[in-house]
């Protein structure tokens, strides 16, 4: 049942307050926005009122200080697993990575077969296994920050992270990014933006990937770029192929635009 | 799917709260906002806070959910509405520039301490 299929690693935690004494805080809230009531009985309750998320906030931020700062241009591209992300990453980096200097981060639970992949465009690459964080679902705005220390931040405009294959956690974890990018395969339901609303709510361009396959499937390519819009109004869709590079152009064009935009060549 | 790390964010968050005054304080309820958008499953992150609080001052708390719903307003228009299918577009207008109000938390709002010395002298 749910309780043996939970992938929690019991040794972890018990490592995690291993060395806390939690029963003498380090430090006083006094003056640090927390409120405490008067004591009712024995139990009083305290004001906290703190996003649960604010430290991985705060450090995406510091990430985006740090990208400003650099000139760094950060892009996050999500979607299930299996929409395409690294083939169209493969495609991207070989039409860009002539005019413009880019870098990737990929993260994976598992492998560096992606990574493999992307290796050979001039574009450094570095993989992230978050087996070492604990099989994470998601890129955390801590990881990006680690993993940027294996670039030379100065000679990137632009850097690519490829999340992992997650529709649902990635959505909810800010990493200092400028653009989110969700890619979307017409061998997915035309529905998937409508039971990941967040996802697409949070992104700026949405990618509809394998439209070669088209001809094979009974998908409604307009139901779905309805969907899409439904969910997020007027966000850019863009109806491509990886495979064939069909439809490549615009992409490409709008990404290039969009680096112009917000910092390259003022 | 990431409700085991946010319910350790909730455990680390509530134990720094504890004021330093009490000794031998004890959590008994943390009072969170999760909003319907947000990425979290409120079964799945009881079921992983209940682990997290083992060992720790949490260890009997209850957590306690508040579920936000989703409010949406038009920019255009102005108009307020709780928006109940994934459906971001005003109704009204049909703008398609639409801020979500609320629906996104995912809050700590408060903890409720005992502390165990004053409990036994009561």
């Amino acid at each position: 049942m749910r309780t043996r299929q939970m992938p929690i690693d019991m040794h972890k935690i018990q490592r995690y307050y291993h060395h806390k004494d939690f029963r003498k805080p380090s430090h006083s809230h006094a003056g640090n926005g927390v409120v405490t009531e008067p004591r009712k009985r024995g139990s009083r309750e305290i004001k906290i009122v703190r996003r649960v998320l604010d430290v991985n906030d705060a450090i995406a931020q510091q990430n985006r200080d740090l990208f400003a700062e650099k000139g760094v241009f950060v892009i996050n591209v999500m979607s299930s697993p299996g929409s395409g992300k690294t083939a169209i990453l493969v495609k991207t980096l070989s039409h860009i990575t002539q005019k413009i200097r880019c870098a990737v981060i990929v993260g994976d639970i598992c492998t560096s077969n992606d990574a493999d992949r992307l290796a050979g465009f001039g574009a450094p690459v570095v993989q992230v296994n978050t087996d070492a964080f604990g099989g994470d679902c998601h890129l955390a705005a801590h990881v990006i920050k680690t993993a940027v220390n294996n670039f030379n931040l100065d000679e990137i405009d632009l850097l690519i992270v490829e999340n992992l294959g997650n529709l649902v956690c990635p959505a909810e974890f800010d990493m200092g990014e400028n653009l989110r990018i969700v890619v979307l395969s017409v061998t997915e339901g035309e529905d998937k933006p409508l039971k990941y609303p967040l996802m697409f709510r949070v992104c700026d361009a949405a990618l509809l990937n394998k439209i070669d396959l088209l001809p094979h499937l009974d998908y409604d390519r307009k139901t779905a770029v309805r969907n899409i819009l439904q969910v997020k109004p007027g966000m850019p869709v863009f109806e491509i192929s990886a495979k064939t590079e069909e439809g490549f152009n615009p992409w490409i064009e709008w990404l290039i635009q969009k680096l112009h935009d917000i910092k390259l060549y003022p | 799917m990431h409700e085991m790390g946010i319910a350790m964010q909730i455990v680390e968050i509530a134990i720094a709260s504890i004021p330093a005054d009490l000794e031998n304080a004890r959590i008994d309820r943390v009072n969170l906002k999760v909003g319907k958008l947000a990425a979290v499953v409120p079964e799945s992150l009881h079921f992983c806070f209940q682990i997290a609080a083992q060992d720790t001052p949490l260890y009997q708390a209850d957590l306690h959910i508040e579920e936000i719903p989703v409010v949406a307003k038009c920019a255009d228009c102005h108009v307020e509405w709780t928006v109940l299918e994934p459906v971001f577009k005003c109704g009204q207008c049909s703008s398609g520039s639409v801020e979500i109000i609320s629906g996104r938390e995912l809050d700590i709002i408060s903890i409720e301490v005992v502390d165990e010395d004053t409990t036994d002298a009561d």
